[in-house]
C-alpha cells in the first residue's frame, strides 16, 4: 500500500507540472491547448532517445526534454498568432495528434508503437524499488516546488499582469503599449517547457514510454485539474492535480466495494463517479478550490 | 511658409481609406488636429467616425492614405508602436480587464516596466521595482484626478458605469499621451457626471495635452470643443466653431437628410 501510495504521489507530481505548464498558456494568457500530451510526449521522447542511444547523462536529458518542447511551443505560438477559442482547441489537438501518430509511425526513430524500453532511473538498480521511488518522489516535488516559485513569481509581475489582461481583451492589451505576440511567444514558450519537462522526468520514472501513453486522455485530465484547482492560480495547479489523482485512484477502490455489479459496470460507475464529482465542483465552486487573486493592492 | 502656419498640425491625416466587403467607410478622409486643442469629431451615424478612429489608432489598417504623428508616419503600425509613439486612445464601450484591479487596469498601460521581460519578472531588479513604484505613484495621482480612488482595489468588472468611463480615459493617461483620442466619453453617462468628465479633459487641455473626441452629445462637444471636424459617407465635410457648422447647411443636409426637390 505504501508503495501504491507513494507511485500515485510521484504521478500527483507529473500531473502538477503539466498543470503549471498548462496554467501559464492557459490559466495566465487564454490560449486554449488541447494538445499539452503532444509537448509532454515531445519531452519524454527527447530524453528518452539522447539518454539511450545517445548516451546522454540524464540532468541533460531532462533539460533537452525542456528545450525541444519549448521550441515546439514558440514555432506553435507563431503559427496560431491569430486563432483563438475553438479554432485554437482544434489544432493544438491536432498537433497532440500528429506527435502521438509520428511515435507510432517513424520506427526507425521511437521504436514505433512497441515503444522505448529500458530507459535509466537515476540509482535505478543501485536501490531496491520502493527507495528509488522515494527518490523520485523528492526529484519530482523539488522540481514541482522550483516550478512552483519560478512561476508564481513571473505570474504576479508586471508580466503576468500584461499577460492576465491579453487573456481578457486583446485589443486593449495592444493599445496599452504590450506587443501582443511577443508576449503569447514567450508564455507558451515558458509552458511548454515545463510539460516538456514533465514528459522527460516521466520517462525516466517510467523506464518504458510507447505513444499509448500520450493519448488525448491524459489533456483532458491536466485540463480538469486546472478547472478544479481554479484557472490562474498556480497553487490551484497543484491542488487540482492532487484533487483529481485523489478521484481518479479513490473511485478505483470505491467501485470495487459495491457488491453485485460486473467489472464492467464497475468501471463505467468509476467514470460517472468521476464525471459527477467535477460537475458537482463546476456547479458549486465555478471559480475553482482556489480563486485567482490579486496581490496588487493600492495601500500596501 | 512658416509664418502661414505657427503651429504645425499634431496629426494629420490624408486621403484615408477603408472598405468592409461592398461598405465603403472612411473615402478618403482628410483632418488635421492642432496641438493645444480639444477638436471634436462629429458626423450622423455611419459616417465612418469610429473606422477613423479604428484606423489612427492601429487597431484595424487602412487601405490607403497616410496618418502623420507629430512629424511621424504612422500609418499601419501596430496599436502597442503606436501608443508607444505618444497617441493613446480610449474604447467606446469602455472595456475594462474585468478580473484585473482599477490599479491594475491603470498600471497596465504605464509603458517602459523593465518587468514586463520574464528575466526581469522573476528576478526583479531594482530597475523593475523603481519603475512599479513610479507607476503606482502616477496610478494614484490619475485616480486622484477622477475621483476613483476609492475604488483603486476594485476588480473593474465591479464598477458603475460611470466609472468604467473615467477608468477608461485614466487608464489612456498612464500612457503619457501627447494625443488622446477619446471615443464617446460621455455616451451613457448622466448629466452631472457628463459635466464632470467636460471639466476633467478642459483641465487637461489646459496643462498642454491634445485631444480629439468622437461624441454624439451636442450639450458636450458645444461647451468643450473646439474645433468642431464634422464628416459624412467617410470623408472631411466642415470644420469650424461649434456654431459656425451647427449653421452650415451641408451639416444640417448631412444629418437631416438631403431635402427633395419636386
Amino acid at each position: 500500500m505504501d508503495a501504491y501510495l507513494i507511485a500515485m504521489l510521484v504521478f500527483a507530481g507529473f500531473y502538477a507540472l503539466m498543470a503549471l505548464g498548462l496554467n501559464v498558456i492557459w490559466g495566465l494568457t487564454g490560449m486554449v491547448n488541447l494538445g499539452l500530451v503532444g509537448f509532454f510526449a515531445l519531452g519524454a521522447y527527447a530524453s528518452a532517445l539522447l539518454t539511450t542511444k545517445l548516451f546522454w547523462p540524464m540532468p541533460l536529458g531532462w533539460a533537452a526534454g525542456a528545450v525541444v518542447a519549448a521550441a515546439a511551443g514558440a514555432i506553435m505560438a507563431l503559427i496560431v498568432a491569430r486563432l483563438r477559442g475553438d479554432y485554437l482547441a482544434i489544432v493544438t489537438l491536432g498537433f497532440a495528434e500528429v506527435i502521438r501518430l509520428t511515435a507510432s509511425n517513424e520506427i526507425w526513430l521511437t521504436n514505433g508503437t512497441d515503444g522505448i524500453s529500458g530507459i535509466p532511473g537515476p540509482w535505478r538498480g543501485d536501490v531496491s524499488p520502493p527507495e528509488f521511488n522515494l527518490i523520485y518522489l523528492g526529484i519530482v516535488w523539488t522540481a514541482v516546488a522550483v516550478v512552483f516559485v519560478l512561476l508564481a513569481r513571473l505570474s504576479h509581475s508586471p508580466f503576468g499582469r500584461v499577460l492576465r489582461a491579453i487573456r481578457e481583451d486583446e485589443d486593449v492589451a495592444a493599445v496599452a503599449g504590450k506587443p501582443v505576440l511577443w508576449f503569447k511567444v514567450r508564455a507558451f514558450t515558458i509552458g511548454a517547457a515545463v510539460l516538456g519537462g514533465a514528459g522527460a522526468l516521466y520517462a525516466h520514472y517510467n523506464a518504458y514510454i510507447a505513444p499509448d501513453g500520450f493519448a488525448p486522455l491524459l489533456t483532458i485530465y491536466i485540463v480538469l485539474a486546472l478547472t478544479a484547482g481554479g484557472v490562474g492560480a498556480m497553487r490551484g495547479a497543484i491542488i487540482g492535480a492532487l484533487f483529481v489523482i485523489a478521484l481518479l485512484e479513490s473511485t478505483r477502490f470505491l467501485s470495487a466495494i459495491i457488491p453485485g455489479v460486473s467489472p464492467v459496470q464497475k468501471a463505467a460507475l468509476r467514470e460517472g463517479a468521476i464525471a459527477l464529482s467535477l460537475i458537482l465542483l463546476l456547479r458549486f465552486r465555478p471559480q475553482g478550490l482556489i480563486p485567482e487573486k490579486t496581490r496588487t493592492k493600492a495601500t500596501p | 511658409m512658416t509664418e502661414s502656419s505657427p503651429q504645425p498640425a499634431l496629426l494629420e491625416i490624408s486621403d484615408l481609406r477603408r472598405s468592409f466587403g461592398g461598405v465603403v467607410a472612411l473615402n478618403g478622409l482628410a483632418l488635421q488636429v492642432r496641438p493645444g486643442t480639444v477638436t471634436a469629431l462629429i458626423g450622423p451615424n455611419g459616417a465612418g467616425k469610429s473606422t477613423a478612429f479604428q484606423c489612427i489608432s492601429g487597431v484595424i489598417r487602412p487601405d490607403a492614405g497616410r496618418v502623420i504623428f507629430d512629424g511621424q508616419d504612422i500609418t499601419g503600425l501596430r496599436p502597442d508602436r503606436i501608443t508607444g509613439a505618444g497617441l493613446v486612445r480610449s474604447f467606446q464601450i469602455a472595456r475594462g480587464i474585468p478580473r484585473l484591479t482599477v490599479l491594475e487596469n491603470l498600471l497596465l498601460y504605464g509603458q517602459a516596466q523593465p518587468g514586463e521581460g520574464v528575466a526581469a519578472a522573476i528576478l526583479r531588479p531594482a530597475a523593475m521595482r523603481a519603475r512599479e513604484e513610479a507607476l503606482r505613484e502616477r496610478a494614484r495621482a490619475v485616480a486622484a484626478r477622477l475621483n476613483l480612488t476609492r475604488v483603486l482595489d476594485n476588480q473593474a468588472a465591479a464598477l458603475s458605469g460611470g466609472q468604467k468611463k473615467l477608468m477608461e480615459i485614466g487608464r489612456a493617461l498612464m500612457a503619457e499621451p501627447r494625443l488622446l483620442l477619446l471615443d464617446e466619453p460621455v455616451a451613457g453617462v448622466n448629466p452631472s457626471l457628463s459635466a464632470e468628465i467636460a471639466s476633467h479633459i478642459g483641465s487637461l487641455r489646459d496643462e498642454g495635452m491634445t485631444v480629439l473626441i468622437v461624441e454624439h452629445h451636442m450639450d458636450f462637444v458645444a461647451s468643450l470643443c473646439d474645433p468642431v471636424i464634422v464628416m459624412a459617407e467617410g470623408r472631411f465635410l466642415v470644420q469650424g466653431s461649434f456654431e459656425q457648422v451647427a449653421a452650415d447647411a451641408r451639416v444640417q443636409e448631412a444629418y437631416m437628410g438631403r431635402r427633395v426637390h419636386a
